[in-house]
């Protein structure tokens, strides 16, 4: 017997009377969380540990003297807090991410759990070599993979996410122009208009001048305004420049702007970002790049864990090599063995950038990855994640502008024009938040008008594409028919737009109580 | 291909509806000389989860990891135990495969707990304020000095002689590519207080570590009065987050800016990374900071939400005048962070805190009783450093011979001959009395 055949049988009810009113903030299964200072007690904690002694101390009287204000959870109202609060986000997990330029694919699970074997995970970054042999050789694995694929001759592993193997990429060529006594001359980098933001900022921060090149019509780097900018010059230090650009186009150029980089006597650094779109298919190293950071967490598929941690280990030429930071791993023998300081093997490194050796439990789900695949694997990555991103392009290009005429690599770009009167990119990307996706990349690249980047990856089915585009079909028809209802979106997300300038013009950075936060407030 | 949906059928219809031949056209661009025919060589095939199992199963085999035998590691990276909780949270799908939280309306679950993150960092630390986090504790203390040159506008970094040697060369290393002088005092035990001798009206920021590398905890109030007087600024560094349960924060004695590594708190040893950079400043330099900000603000029905702001000062913003070129930071170790921090709370972490005290003061008691053993750090946390009558390597040697991790030779953060009979130990709430004792047992028999 059923209990509804005790209780009473549900049936359908009128519905036309719309969403209840609710007194508890709560949405059904979304339900409202406070933040644990609002509920939290610093007297309380759900840790378990002996009481202890205190009998005497060795402090000298350099103690804490105010009591922080932490409140102590139990471990159900932990557990239920944090569950709660993962159910507001969104995640590749639930559907397609497609983000451009990020590479939001699926994290196999198989790399999580190898991650968390204890001969990885209880490992001590200082521990003597000889205790942790399997641990450099995983890393010198990995660095054999990375060197294949790429087809360069040296890796330096330590760069802990994207923006930091740029720096190690740029930090070398600062040390080699320096070595050849031409730093105080080449002061120019040259990064096209399009470029991630990380790119300028990096070279500012090794102390080079930024000069943007401009794109062509094809949205490639405009070789005739590259040929005539280059040319006579003594103060170039070198380029950084996307391949595949951010427009998700191959740079067809891309040997003559090399040749033409190191005749000017600079050197080129590949921003990797996009390596997904070529990887197991075209070696960097055969285009001519000094330069060029992988990141671990977009072609890898180390998972990007709403925002990091990356890890971005940074291949470099013959010329580089010699100037890698430290610590390198070095094998004698059967043995591996770190080398710290900038001695001996590594005399002309250009120093250390980190602590300890970069983001090992990244490595262990890189490596993980990589054997997984194979290399007949990851060249039909890049295949599927190319033929996805042209799929989607040839599904919408009928009702929303390509930017560029053609095939696309890895991501599909559109430009605003197909918009009507009175709506914008920000409204397109919210109504996809209200059909259950997470928008495109917007307003990148600077180079094309209202950009809507669509990265949708190779570990999309068909059918989840298809689905994708038939929602973006129908969001892009009422977006080029001005339906202003398209401005109210998102409507059924856990929170409607939120009002980012009251957010920066007054900012509240962390919780305080009532009364200090209405005196700061004041 | 067990991660790949598409099937060949797939592939045929898509490239139907493309109009294309073959997936080759799409790579028409690529410089015939640039494309590999084939398959990339000598790289193995595509293998089954048993298979890659198996490979890196047994490359972990080949490590002596921290829970085989007593173990006393510290210097910047220590091992505490991390609740069951911690590791469940930051599995869920919903944190770990999604992206940075730049779409707000579906993001308010990683920027309620990156909230939650900034307010104990703040709480933490003693500081009013501070950052969704930087890489680890170095990176960030390099990112420290520059910001207090940009405050500053000032071009000189002094370092005392109890800085992480590590966070010394990233600091460094960062600071010389933009033409800002580093001045590192020579490595000292028990000198933080030399940095007031340094600092004067060039100086951005004297950077000085409490603990500092060698264990030795300082009240720095005396040194950021003297950076004051002449207008630079405290840096604060620790190691430890867990010390700060005890141990007199930054916020308590004047500092400017507060770095340090959390891993401590949630995070695996992991052999080194991923760790979690904490930051945190006083109001006024906000606006400085590098690298993300969570805060508080409503949605368009008047709904308290959270969102990533001031990002006027980042990268993909400002470009090349952006405060840093940060851009992913730890995320998901913040998450641990955050977690663990909130099962801990106030009451838990001044207990974990005084456990650690307790089993490093029961370590050095038990060591200082051998003769020829000299604990060097007179105030400490859960970590000091001691002299042995033989050389240190040849002593760690003989200890892990007898099944003993007994810390860090001071030489491989000190190379060069001064440091060759220093051994660096930490004990932890993880270490038994057995363990302490088996430590002094093998020692005594190391050195007779």
């Amino acid at each position: 017997m059923t209990t509804h055949a005790i209780g009473r049988p549900t049936k359908p009810v009128d519905v036309t009377a719309g969403p209840p009113k609710v007194s508890s903030g709560s949405r059904g299964l979304l339900q409202d969380e406070p933040l644990i200072f609002e509920f939290g007690s610093t007297d309380e904690t759900g840790v378990d540990l002996p009481e202890p002694t205190m009998r005497r101390d060795r402090l000298g009287g350099v103690v804490r003297q105010t009591n922080p204000n932490l409140p102590g959870l139990s471990e159900p109202e932990a557990v239920r807090h944090y569950v709660r609060l993962s159910q507001r986000n969104y995640a590749i997990d639930l559907g397609v991410f497609p983000l451009g330029s990020c590479t939001m694919k699926h994290n196999p699970r198989l790399n999580e759990k190898l991650a968390r074997l204890p001969g990885f995970a209880n490992l001590h970054p200082m521990q003597p070599h000889a205790t942790v042999q399997g641990a450099l050789r995983l890393i010198d694995e990995l660095a054999d993979w990375l060197k294949a694929l790429t087809g360069m001759p040296a890796v330096a592993m330590s760069p802990k996410a994207g923006a930091h193997g740029e720096l190690c990429g740029m930090l070398a060529i600062r040390r080699a122009l320096e070595a050849r006594g031409a730093l105080e001359q080449k002061r120019t980098v040259l990064v096209p208009e399009s470029a991630h933001g990380t790119n300028p900022a990096t070279a500012i921060q090794c102390g080079f001048k930024v000069e943007e090149i401009p794109a062509n019509a094809g949205g490639r780097v405009d070789m005739d305004d590259f040929r005539g900018r280059i040319e006579g010059r003594d103060d170039i230090a070198g380029i950084m420049l996307t391949n595949p650009n951010t427009c998700g186009l191959f740079e067809s150029d891309i040997i003559e702007i090399a040749d033409l980089v190191h005749s000017a006597g600079g050197y080129f650094y590949c921003d990797g970002a996009n390596f997904n779109a070529i990887v197991g298919r075209v070696r960097p190293g055969d285009l001519g790049i000094d330069a060029m950071h992988i990141n671990l967490h977009k072609t890898f598929s180390t998972p990007h864990g709403g925002g990091g941690p990356g890890s971005g280990p940074t291949v470099l030429s013959e010329a580089l090599a010699p100037f890698a930071p430290v610590p390198r791993i070095v094998k004698e023998g059967d043995a591996f063995r770190l080398v710290e300081e900038g001695q001996g093997v590594c005399d002309q490194s250009f120093g250390r950038m980190t602590a300890f050796h970069g983001q090992f439990g990244m490595f262990v789900r890189a490596l993980s990855y990589m054997l997984s695949h194979g290399a007949d694997g990851l060249k039909q990555v890049s295949e599927d994640a190319v033929l996805n991103a042209n799929y989607v392009l040839a599904r919408l290009k009928h009702v929303m502008t390509p930017a560029f005429e053609g095939y696309c690599m890895h991501e599909a770009l559109f430009s605003d024009k197909f918009v009507g009167e009175g709506v914008g990119t920000i409204d397109i990307a919210k109504a996809l938040i209200d059909e259950g996706y997470h928008p495109m990349t917007m307003y990148f690249p600077l180079v094309v008008s209202g950009a809507m980047l669509i990265e949708p990856t190779e570990t999309e089915s068909k059918r989840e594409l298809d689905r994708f585009c038939d929602v973006l079909e129908d969001i892009a028809k009422r977006a080029s028919a001005s339906d202003e209802t398209l401005k109210q979106a998102p409507q059924l997300a856990p929170r409607r737009r939120l009002d980012e300038t009251r957010a920066a013009r007054k900012p509240q950075l962390r919780w305080r109580p009532v009364e200090q936060a209405a005196i700061a407030a004041e | 291909m067990r991660y790949l949906p598409l099937s060949d059928t797939d592939r045929q219809s898509m490239l139907a509806t493309i109009g294309a031949e073959s997936v080759e056209e799409f790579f028409a661009d690529v410089p015939r000389s640039a494309r590999v025919d084939g398959l990339i060589g000598d790289l193995p095939l595509l293998q089954g989860e048993l298979a890659v199992e198996r490979h890196l199963s047994s490359l972990a085999a080949q490590n002596t990891n921290a829970e085989e035998m007593p173990f006393f590691i510290g210097g910047g990276a220590y091992r505490h135990h991390v609740p069951a909780s911690v590791d469940m949270i930051i599995q869920r799908s919903e944190f770990l495969t999604t992206y940075t939280p730049y779409q707000p309306e579906i993001a308010q679950g990683t920027l309620q707990s990156l909230f939650e993150f900034q307010t104990q960092v703040a709480e933490l630390t003693s500081m009013p304020v501070a950052n969704a986090s930087m890489y680890d504790g170095s990176t960030g203390c390099a990112e420290a000095a520059l910001m207090a040159c940009r405050v500053t506008r000032r071009t000189k970094v002094i370092c005392s002689g109890g800085l992480h040697p590590h966070y010394g060369a990233a600091t460094r290393l960062l600071c010389e590519a933009q033409g800002i002088e580093v001045v590192q005092l020579p490595p000292a035990v028990d000198d933080e207080a030399a940095l007031t001798n340094f600092v004067d009206d060039e100086t951005a920021c004297v950077i000085a570590q409490s603990p500092n590398v060698f264990g030795t905890i300082t009240d720095l109030t005396s040194v950021s009065d003297a950076a004051h007087a002449h207008k630079a600024l405290l840096v604060s560094v620790f190691t430890e987050a867990v010390s700060l349960g005890l141990v007199k924060p930054p916020g308590e004695m004047g500092a400017d800016i507060a770095v340090g590594e959390g891993q401590s708190i949630g995070n695996a040893l992991s052999f080194g990374g991923p760790y979690v950079g904490l930051f945190a400043c006083t109001e006024k330099l906000t606006r400085q900071m590098p690298g993300r900000l969570c805060g508080e603000t409503v949605d368009a029905e008047g709904e308290r939400g959270f969102v990533l702001t001031l990002s006027t000062r980042e990268q993909h913003i400002r470009r090349d005048k952006a405060t840093s070129n940060i851009c992913t930071n730890s995320g998901l170790c913040t998450l641990a962070f955050t977690a663990h921090m909130s099962l801990l709370g106030r009451a838990g972490l001044q207990q974990l805190a005084t456990l650690n005290h307790e089993a490093a003061c029961d370590l050095a008691d038990a060591l200082e009783t051998l003769d020829g053993v000299d604990v060097m750090t007179q105030r400490f946390f859960n970590e000091f450093a001691y002299r042995t009558p033989k050389p240190a390597e040849e002593v760690l040697q003989a200890l892990l011979d007898r099944g003993v991790m007994g810390g860090i030779r001071a030489s491989r953060l000190y190379p060069g001959g001064r440091f060759d009979d220093v051994i660096l130990a930490a004990a932890t709430e993880c270490n038994t009395q057995d363990e302490i004792s088996s430590y002094a047992a093998a020692l005594k028999e190391v050195l007779q």
